[in-house]
């Protein structure tokens, strides 16, 4: 019962299905329980969180990215297996503390000061909660000070920072400044994306890593926080 | 089922008043000054049914003039089918082209000399020998009769190319006007199941062109029910002039009631006049005296209405393709032959340029897009032409390909009904109340359904343009693929039957 249950997560997941109105990849599916419904009653059934969570949700991803890889899938079937396993996490997060699972990591993510493109950020946020972070997004327009405070806080392992405009991209510089004034810097590791963002940019404001994409931010976020565990 | 072609809200230059008043104008033409003929049969169908045949002393050639009276023009193009059906080996590839609905399909043409291979070479900078760049280099072939069949293969596997119109003039050692016709058939109809359309060489051999489409089709009845194979013959030399030879092979076709078109190649600025109204005016005389002909002999014949006007160079008198004029002229036959209510056979698609690439691209796309929103049922030209219509690369088909999926796609109808509005208020409500705010979900139907262009298909990934690179590899590919040859059995039968083939064809 438990390993059927698990199956039907894993490619609800692999469907990119939150819920049951949800259409998956596949036509005819809607109606059908999605992952939320499912994670619910395998709750309900005592399958254990560790088994949702590493042969449900993490295998499922696993899935959808070997067929994003070999171009079978497209970004939009990431991003939506993605949400399905963020908004399961959601479910899930009460569980954790006794199952022994714990969240990949803490990301803390911001579109900076006068910036109020966000769909970038939106995405990485998806694509974190989907591969297993523990994200808090402060939205867009957010002063230096407030992710100063809220670096303070939170205690996450990295900062995303994101602009779309030339004319708001120098707040991240501004950004690891007030880091490092406040004596956080060391605490936290930096990452920038967004349009007129680059590698070189990056490394002139004393970034961490720069992510191209989405699925780029999401590898540098898995690097840097393997570098911090070790 | 057939090639669905794609339906366009037409794009017309002229208004019905312009047209009726360039129809007046090329009836006007017709009686005064008249046009001269060369071929003794028209001249005679045409003085029995009441025109003013008047012999003329042009040396050594019988030459009448022809002054039309309206009525015979208005009597004989009414019995012109309005729905004109080309066949295809695979009927799924039929094409049917009604002169009432502006539903476009892409063509080749012309039948080019010239045959245009691509190679990629490595280039290294001078300044920086560690600096190397990959290029393509081109190199003029002759036209033979495998090229023919390459490209034909090439047509079978490029989804936008609709119909097969001899791309290169096949000049084998072992071809001469006597085995032409039928090679050049052979070749095409063996390496596509889509509708084959070519112009005759030798009069002489249309019996056993059309004895080697019956047999190929199943047989005489067959064939006209499913006319796997036209012609083209242009009966006006421009201005004004019914050419004896094409006139007859117009008049030959007619007969044996096989699709035709007529069509004329007037030259705004040296072989018409260059104004609009004046070059509209004398080609649409010079194909409705077409039309009018093959109707005197066969009442009924399935024809299109075929305009190729060009403009000439003011530097060097060739036709010029790439100018917005070119454009111009085509749409406004479109206008004149949807006024008929005839299919139009129209133009577009080549640039003045002898090889792919930025001027290539820019010329021929212009005239893609804007003949294509005219709503012409056939645009011939379409793929692969270059240098004018001297050369046939089929790289350059591939690309073109890819830009006409890219037009069809644009041409595509908008679908604003209740039900599509309903959905997307649907769509509205759902994702604003998710924290993401993304419609990425309910793209995912859509672009498995194909609705979605996908991005450029030659796209360059780094700093140098790789577009001709990607093009050339995707050109290797399609000619890897499996070929979808005429039945062994009937191959024997077409061979046993029809003289003048080459044996060299009959092999795999």
């Amino acid at each position: 019962m438990s390993e059927e249950i698990i199956n039907k997560i894993r490619q609800n997941v692999v469907q990119g299905r939150v819920t049951q109105d949800d259409e998956g990849v596949e036509e005819g599916l809607a109606g059908q329980p999605g992952v939320t419904e499912l994670v619910q009653q395998a709750l309900t059934e005592g399958v254990p969180v560790s088994d949702i969570i590493s042969k449900g949700l993490t295998e499922g991803m696993s899935i959808v990215g070997q067929k994003f890889e070999s171009k079978e899938y497209f970004i939009p079937d990431m991003l939506t297996s993605a949400e399905a396993v963020g908004a399961a996490m959601e479910l899930l997060e009460p569980h954790l503390a006794g199952s022994g699972v714990q969240a990949k990591g803490k990301v803390l993510l911001a579109t900076v000061k006068h910036d109020l493109h966000d769909i970038g950020k939106s995405i990485v946020a998806t694509l974190l909660r989907g591969a297993g972070y523990s994200v808090h997004d402060l939205g867009n327009d957010v002063d230096t000070e407030a992710i100063v405070e809220a670096v303070r806080a939170e205690r996450p392992q990295i900062v995303g920072l994101s602009a779309l405009l030339t004319s708001t991209m120098e707040s991240m510089k501004d950004t690891v400044r007030a880091l490092e004034d406040n004596g956080l810097r060391d605490t936290v590791k930096v990452i920038v994306g967004g349009a007129p963002v680059s590698e070189e940019f990056a490394q002139s404001i004393g970034a961490d890593g720069y992510g191209a994409d989405g699925f780029q931010a999401v590898a540098v976020v898995e690097s840097l926080a393997s570098q911090a565990a070790t | 089922m057939t090639r669905q072609g794609i339906v366009v809200q037409p794009y017309s230059r002229l208004g019905r008043e312009q047209v009726e008043s360039i129809h007046r104008a090329s009836l006007s033409i017709l009686d005064d000054p008249g046009i001269l003929c060369f071929n003794r049969d028209a001249a005679e169908l045409f003085g029995d049914r009441g025109a003013v045949v008047t012999p003329l002393d042009q040396g050594s050639h019988a030459c009448w003039l022809l002054r039309m009276p309206e009525k015979l023009i208005a009597d004989t193009l009414s019995s012109a089918p309005k729905v004109v059906t080309l066949g295809a080996r695979d009927h799924e590839n039929s094409l049917v082209l009604d002169g009432a609905e502006p539903r476009v399909h892409f063509a080749s043409g012309s039948e080019a000399n010239t045959w245009l291979d691509m190679d990629i070479e490595v280039f290294l900078s001078q300044a920086s020998p560690q600096r190397s760049v990959s290029l393509p280099v081109f190199t003029r072939q002759k036209g033979t009769v495998e090229r023919l069949g390459q490209a034909a293969h090439l047509c079978e596997h490029l989804a936008s190319w609709d119909s097969f119109l001899r791309t290169v003039n096949i000049q084998d050692e072992d071809i001469n006007d006597d085995n032409k016709d039928v090679n050049k058939f052979f070749a095409s109809l063996n390496g596509t199941t889509k509708h084959v359309m070519s112009g005759l060489t030798e009069i002489t051999q249309l019996d056993n062109v059309v004895k080697m489409a019956e047999i190929i089709a199943g047989g005489a009845d067959a064939l006209r029910e499913n006319p796997i194979i036209s012609f083209i013959t242009c009966t006006v030399k421009s201005p004004l002039q019914l050419v004896d030879d094409t006139t007859q092979k117009a008049i030959e076709v007619a007969r044996r009631g096989l699709p035709l078109v007529i069509s004329s190649s007037p030259q705004g600025g040296s072989t018409a006049p260059i104004s609009e109204a004046g070059m509209v005016a004398q080609i649409n005389a010079e194909i409705i005296i077409g039309i009018a002909l093959s109707q005197l002999v066969n009442p009924g014949a399935p024809v299109l209405y075929g305009s190729v006007p060009v403009r000439a160079r003011m530097d060097d008198l060739n036709d010029s393709y790439g100018v917005p004029e070119f454009s111009q002229y085509n749409i406004d036959c479109v206008d004149m032959a949807r006024y008929y209510g005839l299919p139009c056979y129209s133009t577009g698609g080549v640039s003045d340029v002898s090889v792919p690439g930025i001027q290539a691209s820019v010329e021929r796309l212009f005239s893609h897009i804007l003949v294509a929103l005219s709503g012409a049922q056939y645009i011939h030209y379409a793929f692969g032409l270059l240098e004018r219509t001297s050369t046939f690369c089929p790289v350059q088909a591939v690309l073109d390909d890819a830009h006409i999926d890219m037009v069809k796609r644009f041409l595509h109808q908008p679908v604003v009904t209740e039900s599509t509005i309903s959905e997307c208020l649907d769509q509205v409500r759902k994702v604003m109340a998710t924290p993401q705010k993304l419609y990425v979900r309910f793209v995912r139907s859509a672009l498995r359904s194909g609705a979605i262009t996908p991005p450029y298909p030659y796209e360059s990934k780094g700093m140098t343009d790789e577009t001709l690179l990607r093009a050339g590899e995707r050109l290797e590919e399609i000619m890897a693929l499996p070929r979808r040859p005429i039945e062994q059995a009937i191959v024997d039968q077409v061979f046993a039957e029809v003289p003048g083939l080459l044996p060299r064809l009959r092999t795999r």
